[in-house]
């Protein structure tokens, strides 16, 4: 089975636009489909479309005490339209409360205090009294540079981490491969990612894009390359060692191989601490280290199944045959290897 | 060689140690300096806002001064740790740690060096006292007199003047001619607008009644009009020249060059905080733990010293973030878990590939150096990688507010650095003053093990 894991490549492939497709569907098409608007199929927190949210608790009522249609109704005749209204509880010191998350257009930037006081007064009126936990207002400017800082900031990594490998392996033979597999195999990741967060926006409706969405985002990629280039720098050291009769396929095999235990264990280890996070980290973190779950998941996986193979296919030029009679999966296509 | 590990050995001992001085040193300070653990404002409660030019057209000079009129005001609270930062083109940043009323405050932070004229209704109204005007009627309350309630405070008097109007080029130092006993220090002021044209009908009205003067919600003054100011200018008379330079520096420096408007604005109460500083804890602690079983039972001894390192690496990283300091948010603590995993895989790249060393039929002491010298390219590469990502989220962070990417960057490129430390001269340092005691029959003890039938070793280099 182990020695197959460079012949079977074009299995892990497909196994990779199986998980994608779905993803792309709920980013790309889902939204079409269900409201005849083209749009992104991802909700994007107040930091990157603009808009206040509010966190309000009610400390002396049970969660069932109070009503979404209450909260709605408070804010709306304080001024705000069509608030967003979600109610969970929130346990404190054994007694649950009930907690609303609420989000608004963005507070008035001249009356700040009046706004919050409306709403408070709106709300002890109707509701009763409550403390506003949390208030974060977030203008249409900064949302929008948040936005194309996002992309620059998403971007500009792959771009530093590309020319970073092509520097580090210039003393393997073509170097410049290395840094575009690594890209790819990240791309492939941003891509698992962002599919998964579509889906989940479709599903949950809690779960939005935010900056620390971005952070995930932003520490898979550098975990990614991380898995990636402890494989690379095996291959590269087995090739400096080539063996008479050994395939480029094969070193890569080989290296896969030996990698195997480390990048196992890592992974272990790194799923532990994340599922403690999950588990204890609370709510403001959770949403954050399932997207960082699955980043690392399917990061590991790109940099074993994706990343080395690609270095294979590029090594055997094999999208020649793609489009042709069949697919060279053997492997043992023969093929320059020459430096 | 020997000499070699007791060096090693002595720099880890005297890192620890120090490490340990700062985490634990009395008082929390250490050497005259302040080595408390700061919390970010998720975590300790408080309000973070971006305030932004109203108008396009503006100096950097002018933001400047804006930022340091509102550092002034900031400081005037007395809250402490508070942040006033330029960020972008346009924007200043304040962080107001453990604010009850955020809102509040950032309001009156965001009001110009408010110069108003109240009908006091024929009372002369003490100097210094706090008072509501009805262009301000909601005055911030500094640490120095906790009032609970603004309507503590007395009616709102009827604001004659506009702050927003006074021309602070007239604001110029002065001495009062005609008073009794002399001349007596003073500043000029002028009005503009609308605000001079109420003022002079107001002490048209009024000769020989006190109108009070007053800065910020503060009586000044209550001087008796002896004429009307018919051109909306006049003097504040004041008691000392000190007492005169102050109002100066408030009126002429404390008036905000540029309005601003509020960008962002992030506030969260400080019950919130804790509860996530106290799931946090629980979670590393958790997160640790778990990790430092799987790599005893997966690696034994060398598991063992590792799950050592680590703690080093936590004392070092702590005592950094006291130190420099950083002030910890929530993704910072997510950063720091995270960077663990990092650490933790420096050792496991060493371990297996020491695994891999020792199974090819090397002696103990040669597949140790092998481990570490052929995992070193491994970590160095993806060490720069991460770091590269860790420098282009803390230069793109800015934009999401200076605490909330900036600190996870910070903590996770910190963390990079730091385990490379703990990896490269603390484990490795561990491991070779524990080869001496290895032999074949105890090699479960390190977690090594045999091929039956060695092969020859294909890598002989």
């Amino acid at each position: 089975m182990l020695e197959q894991l460079v012949n079977r490549r074009y299995w892990w492939f497909r196994l990779s636009f199986l998980l994608i497709v779905p993803g792309l569907y709920f980013l790309l098409l889902h939204p079409l489909i269900t409201t005849g608007r083209f749009e992104l199929g991802l909700r994007a927190s107040i930091d990157f479309s603009g808009g206040a949210l509010w966190e309000v608790r009610f400390a002396d009522k049970a969660p069932d005490e109070v009503t979404s249609a209450e909260v709605f109704q408070a804010f709306s005749s304080a001024g705000f339209e069509n608030p967003i209204v979600q109610m969970s509880q929130i346990e404190v010191d054994g007694m649950l409360q009930a907690d609303a998350l609420v989000r608004t257009r963005a507070l008035l930037p001249d009356a700040l205090l009046q706004e919050r006081q409306a709403v408070e007064a709106a709300v002890n009126e109707q509701i009763g009294p409550h403390t506003i936990e949390r208030l974060e207002s977030v203008g249409p400017t900064v949302s929008r540079e948040s936005t194309i800082n996002a992309f620059i900031a998403v971007i500009g990594a792959l771009l530093a981490i590309l020319l970073y490998l092509w520097w580090a392996f210039r003393e393997a033979p073509h170097p410049f491969r290395y840094g575009m597999c690594a890209v790819i195999s990240i791309v492939h990741d941003v891509l698992i990612v962002i599919g998964f967060a579509a889906i989940f926006s479709a599903l949950n409706p809690r779960f939005e894009v935010d900056a620390l969405f971005l952070t995930a985002l932003l520490t898979t990629l550098s975990f990614s390359v991380h898995d990636t280039i402890v494989v690379f720098d095996r291959v590269r050291e087995n090739l400096l060692d080539q063996q008479p009769g050994e395939s480029f396929g094969d070193i890569v095999n080989h290296s896969l191989v030996q990698t195997l235990p480390r990048s196992i264990n890592t992974q272990f280890t790194t799923l532990f601490t994340l599922t403690a996070l999950i588990l204890f980290g609370g709510e403001t973190l959770r949403n954050f280290v399932i997207v960082l779950l699955i980043g690392l998941i399917s990061g590991t996986y790109s940099s074993i199944f994706n990343a080395a193979q690609l270095l294979v296919v590029w090594e055997y030029r094999e999208w020649r045959t793609w489009f042709g009679r069949g697919r060279g999966e053997s492997g043992e296509t023969p093929a320059p290897t020459a430096g | 060689m020997r000499s070699r590990e007791l060096t090693s050995l002595v720099l880890i001992i005297l890192v620890t140690g120090l490490a340990i001085w700062i985490n634990w040193s009395p008082n929390e300070n250490f050497f005259g300096r302040d080595v408390r653990i700061r919390l970010g404002l998720d975590l300790q409660g408080g309000i973070q806002v971006l305030l932004r030019t109203a108008e396009t057209d503006f100096s950097r000079d002018e933001l400047e001064t804006a930022r340091g009129v509102i550092e002034r005001r900031v400081n005037a609270l007395g809250v402490g740790e508070t942040v006033v930062q330029l960020a972008g083109g346009d924007r200043i940043i304040v962080e107001l740690p453990g604010v009850d009323n955020p809102e509040q405050a950032v309001e009156t932070l965001r009001g110009t060096g408010r110069l108003e004229f109240i009908d006091s209704q024929g009372q002369y109204l003490p100097t210094g006292m706090l008072v509501r005007t009805s262009s301000s009627p909601n005055p911030l309350l500094t640490e120095l007199e906790p009032v609970e309630r603004v309507e503590e405070l007395g009616p709102v008097f009827q604001s004659i003047t506009d702050g927003a109007d006074l021309d602070t080029g007239a604001v110029q130092p002065a001495f009062s001619q005609g008073a009794i006993g002399g001349s007596r220090p003073a500043v000029s002021f002028a009005f503009r607008g609308e605000s001079a044209r109420s003022l002079a009908s107001f002490t048209a009205r009024s000769v020989g009644q006190p109108m009070c003067i007053v800065l910020d919600n503060r009586i000044v003054s209550c001087p008796q009009i002896n004429a009307a100011l018919t051109d909306g200018s006049g003097i504040i008379e004041v008691n000392s020249e000190i007492d005169r330079d102050n109002i100066l520096n408030q009126l002429k420096y404390g008036a905000l060059p540029v309005p601003l408007v509020i960008e962002t604005s992030r506030s969260v109460t400080a019950t919130l905080g804790q509860e996530s500083v106290a799931t946090s804890v629980v979670a590393g602690i958790v997160g640790l733990t778990i990790v430092a079983i799987f790599m005893v039972i997966f690696y034994r001894l060398p598991g063992l010293l590792a799950t050592v390192a680590l703690l080093i690496y936590t004392l070092i990283s702590f005592a950094i973030y006291r130190y420099i300091p950083i002030t910890l948010t929530l993704p910072g603590i997510a950063g720091f878990i995270l960077s663990i995993g990092l650490a933790v895989d420096a050792n496991i790249l060493i371990f297996s590939r020491l695994r891999e060393e020792y199974r090819r039929g090397r002696e103990i002491r040669n597949a140790l150096e092998r481990g570490f010298q052929e995992s070193w390219s491994a970590i160095r590469d993806s060490s720069v990688s991460t770091l590269i990502t860790c420098i282009v989220l803390f230069l793109f962070g800015t934009s999401f507010g200076v605490s909330i990417i900036q600190g996870f960057a910070l903590t996770l490129g910190l963390g990079v650095i730091v385990s490379l430390f703990t990896a490269i001269v603390i484990t490795r340092t561990f491991l070779r003053l524990m080869a001496p005691f290895f032999s074949e029959e105890r090699s479960w003890i390190f977690g090594l093990e045999r091929r039956p039938a060695p092969v020859a070793a294909t890598a002989s280099s």
